[in-house]
């Protein structure tokens, strides 16, 4: 079984976020970046599923510059077989899902694994895009992921409960809690990681079908209004008469 | 040309998301100097189809295909790229939901058309350009992005437009046919397992949530949670610490890596207010905490506080609902 998972590069969950002067690109200064915490739970199972699988390989992809290596480098110590990097920005989202389609079509990999969206751009677009383009199916996003030969069974969110879906390879599944517990690297991986081969390769030549003008941050709240606990009641009627919410 | 919107129903009726799109597809339309058409799927009735009317659609195509009650992408993407070949749509309007999501962004590479998900307001449609506010960095900030293909598909953020009622004003119902066959069905759900949430109402399309944080101090406290939304028509949420240790199921987890909400109301019981958490909840339209410590962040963010144990207050406020109700 040959696996594919994808990873994105996003600032640390912790971060705040900043633009530059002109409010048109993200503040990168200070910032630390880390792999899409969603994306971790992809690339983990990805390792169980490979671990149980023998003969079977983990391929990391990653769409970005060179600055993205780092985090690369950690997802093959966590514990995967190598790496692939299609260097160029990663523009919008039908321009990655078409890099990521690309390496797909040539590497004839098996199960496409992905966080569910990245945390940056929210776009919950790419799963759905790379199953269009190369005609196979996408479960998104997946809870559960079981395989057995080429059959996977998973488990897919939906508002309000979840479906079961089967479906064979090759497919896509974008991936959420809880799916699996994520790993941090090991010393050991950390070591063997950095003889593990990352290829570097060129975009294909397609355009993005969006582009991001300029950045605003959420209005500002005007100040809390504090209510006395002895007299909690009291916000109740606030919340009806004044907020008028309930 | 015109506008589709992509109506998801459920049990018959129209979701309450749905409501909302149907609402923004009309105007959207108006803007444009066009008519809405919808596209229902899901488990629909004609009745409750023809009262999208109430939200300003014309027209509602209705495929009484059986096996379209449970969500089925390849069937869905079909179904929908074909009404919008037929009505010549050259924007799509669905919910930024599960399945819009995952309809949407097929729906893009067979229409070839510019996604913009997460929308939280009409487009800006002057000066030849088409630009949309979505939410990013999730819910820490906006951005503007210009749709740039000839084709769009636009999915809009639950809560972020209100659903416009106009009273007896009713939708015509098309038969339409997809003409789907078996292998359009091929990725069909084995097996549908629906959760009840508590008091019926779930958290993405809640307009008022009561979420507790670990100063609730254990899962055998989360009655006092429930009495407060249900004496106020709300849905249960947590933190990511409760639901990381089981206190609740993952799916109430509200924040950065849970789920983003944007209910009317959001009361914060015990929750310091961590960044990853005020990610998922600042687009409230007000906010409530109580917490003991005053130092808490997160009554920065907060439009009402409490300073005080959620213990002796939650049953408070609890009474003050059922009093005034």
């Amino acid at each position: 079984m040959k696996f594919l998972v994808c990873i994105s590069n996003v600032p640390d969950t912790t971060t705040k976020i900043t633009f530059t002067p002109d409010n048109k690109e993200f503040n990168k200064a200070g910032v630390q970046f880390v792999i899409n915490p969603w994306d971790e739970y992809a690339l983990t199972r990805a390792i169980e599923l490979k671990e149980a699988n023998p003969g079977s390989t983990v391929t990391v992809l990653n769409v970005g510059e060179a600055d993205t290596e780092p985090n690369i480098r950690k997802a093959l110590a966590i514990g995967a077989d190598d790496a692939i990097r299609v260097n160029a920005a990663p523009t919008d989202a039908f321009f990655v899902a078409e890099q990521i389609a690309a390496v797909a079509k040539d590497g004839g990999y098996d199960v496409i694994l992905m966080g569910k969206e990245s945390i940056d751009y929210n776009g919950f677009q790419v799963h759905g895009m790379v199953g269009e383009l190369l005609g196979i199916p996408t479960v998104a996003p997946a809870m559960k992921l079981d395989m057995s030969g080429n059959a996977a069974t998973l488990e897919r969110e939906i508002e309000g409960g979840k479906e079961i879906v089967q479906v064979n390879t090759p497919f896509v599944a974008s991936c959420q809690q809880p799916m699996c517990e994520p790993r941090i690297p090991n010393m050991r991986g950390i070591m063997t990681a950095r003889t593990k081969p990352l290829k570097v390769v060129a975009a294909t030549g397609s355009a993005a079908r969006t582009q991001v003008t300029e950045y605003a941050l959420p209005p500002k709240k005007q100040g809390v209004k504090l209510i006395d606990a002895a007299n909690a009641g009291e916000l109740i009627k606030l919340l009806r008469n004044e907020a008028k919410v309930i | 040309m015109s506008v589709l919107v992509v109506v998801e129903c459920d049990k018959g009726e129209v979701k309450k998301s749905s409501l909302e799109v149907a609402t923004y597809g009309a105007q959207l339309a108006a803007q444009l100097g066009t008519s809405a058409t919808a596209i229902a799927v899901g488990e629909a009735t004609e009745d409750n189809l023809a009262k999208l009317g109430e939200q300003g659609i014309s027209k509602v195509l209705y495929d009484k295909e059986p096996r379209l009650k449970d969500f089925v992408n390849n069937a869905y993407t079909k179904l929908i790229a074909t009404a919008a070949q037929q009505e010549d749509a050259k924007v799509i309007v669905l919910a930024n939901s599960n399945i819009g999501a995952a309809v949407g962004s097929r729906l893009s590479i067979r229409l070839q058309a510019s996604l913009a998900t997460n929308v939280v307001e009409l487009p800006r449609t002057d000066g030849g350009q088409f630009t949309v506010k979505r939410g990013a960095f999730s819910g820490k900030a906006f951005s503007d992005v210009v749709l740039t293909g000839d084709r769009k598909i636009i999915a809009v953020k639950k809560n972020s437009i209100e659903a416009h009622h106009e009273a007896g004003k009713t939708a015509e119902v098309a038969a339409f046919s997809a003409q789907l066959g078996d292998q359009d069905f091929a990725d069909a759900p084995k097996q549908v397992v629906m959760q009840d949430p508590a008091g019926g109402i779930l958290l993405p399309e809640a307009e008022r949530v009561v979420s507790g944080g670990r100063g609730m101090k254990g899962p055998e406290n989360w009655g006092l949670i429930e009495d407060l939304a249900k004496a106020l028509g709300a849905a249960t949420a947590c933190s990511k610490p409760v639901s990381d240790v089981d206190w609740r199921p993952h799916h109430e987890h509200v924040g950065q890596t849970g789920i983003t909400v944007s209910p009317n109301l959001y009361i914060a019981c015990g929750i310091s207010g961590a960044i990853q958490h005020l990610a998922g909840v600042n687009s409230s339209k007000v906010i409530v905490v109580i917490n003991k410590d005053p130092e808490a962040p997160f009554f920065k963010a907060a439009d009402y506080g409490i300073v005080g144990d959620v213990f002796e207050v939650l049953p408070k406020l609890t009474a003050a609902v059922k009093e005034l109700n």
